[in-house]
């Protein structure tokens, strides 16, 4: 595996996990659940979309291995289901009637979901 | 015979590249499996498809994909720094875009692409009076989304699906 590889693949990870970091700091400061269901449901585009990209290149510049081509299913099914499931929070968040701001618990320590609120 | 073999070319190819995609296109009987399924699957689900519109523009679909790629990356940079900067600048709102698209299958891609750019969440397609419910974590000027989402998406879509 050559350098500029190398390079890549650990740029790619941290970008990853960075962006994926970033959308959790979402999850946990934003105040109601409109809001909040914008973090987790974006990190998954850019985040995970980094580290698979990392992953492709690393199992591909391999020694014995040919190319991997996997991470490109998983990204297919990712970005497919992605808006799936946010828009049923997002409906299930209007059904219930959830939209209101002070109903959230603020606090990033509760260990209970938006769900409840 | 076309539409008898394939009638979903565009599903069967992505069966096929989806297989190829699984089993790291490894070996020649692992294609020849996959070309398989890609004529077995839609003719098998085939009752289960709505009947989707014809792409008349591929070239501009690839176009429409770039955009929606550049889009991901530079809104989920604007939301990264929104989500740690301070919150109460913020200006969540509900924004309700008329839709000129009237085909379900058309409204689905442009509402997951909603859904895909960040900041912006699609919450419902009324499809009484076309109208595409969507949430945004931040928008000042709410005419101004409403403007952009036709423009950016919409409009592309309508084209490449002549619909």
């Amino acid at each position: 595996m050559s350098t500029v590889a190398e390079s890549t693949v650990a740029a790619l990870v941290v970008l990853g996990a960075l962006f994926v970091l970033l959308g959790s700091i979402g999850l946990a400061r934003l105040p109601d659940f409109l809001t909040r269901l914008h973090g987790p449901t974006k990190a998954t585009t850019l985040g995970v979309g980094a580290l698979l990209l990392a992953s492709a290149i690393f199992f591909s510049t391999g020694a014995n291995t040919g190319i991997s081509l996997h991470e490109l299913a998983i990204l297919f099914f990712l970005f497919i289901t992605a808006p799936v499931t946010a828009h049923l929070l997002a409906k299930a968040a209007l059904h219930r009637q959830v939209t209101r701001r002070d109903d959230t618990p603020r606090s990033t320590t509760t260990t209970e979901g938006q769900s409840g609120s | 015979m076309r539409h008898k073999v394939f009638p979903r070319p565009f599903l069967s190819l992505t069966v096929f590249l989806l297989w190829a995609a699984i089993t790291n296109a490894a070996s020649i009987a692992m294609l020849l499996l996959g070309a398989l399924l890609a004529v077995g699957v839609p003719l098998l689900s085939r009752p289960f498809w709505p009947e989707p519109p014809r792409l008349v523009r591929p070239w501009r679909a690839l176009h429409f994909l770039g955009i929606v790629a550049i889009d991901i990356v530079t809104a989920n940079w604007r939301v990264a720094r929104q989500v740690i900067g301070p919150l109460h600048r913020l200006a969540p709102a509900f924004v309700e875009v008329p839709l000129d698209l009237r085909d379900p299958f058309v409204c689905t891609v442009l509402a997951s692409v909603v859904s895909l750019t960040p900041g912006t969440v699609s919450i419902d397609v009324d499809q009484r009076r076309w109208i595409l419910l969507v949430h945004a974590l931040d928008a000042p000027d709410p005419p101004a989304l409403v403007r952009e989402i036709k423009d950016r998406y919409e409009t592309p879509l309508k084209e490449m699906f002549a619909c």
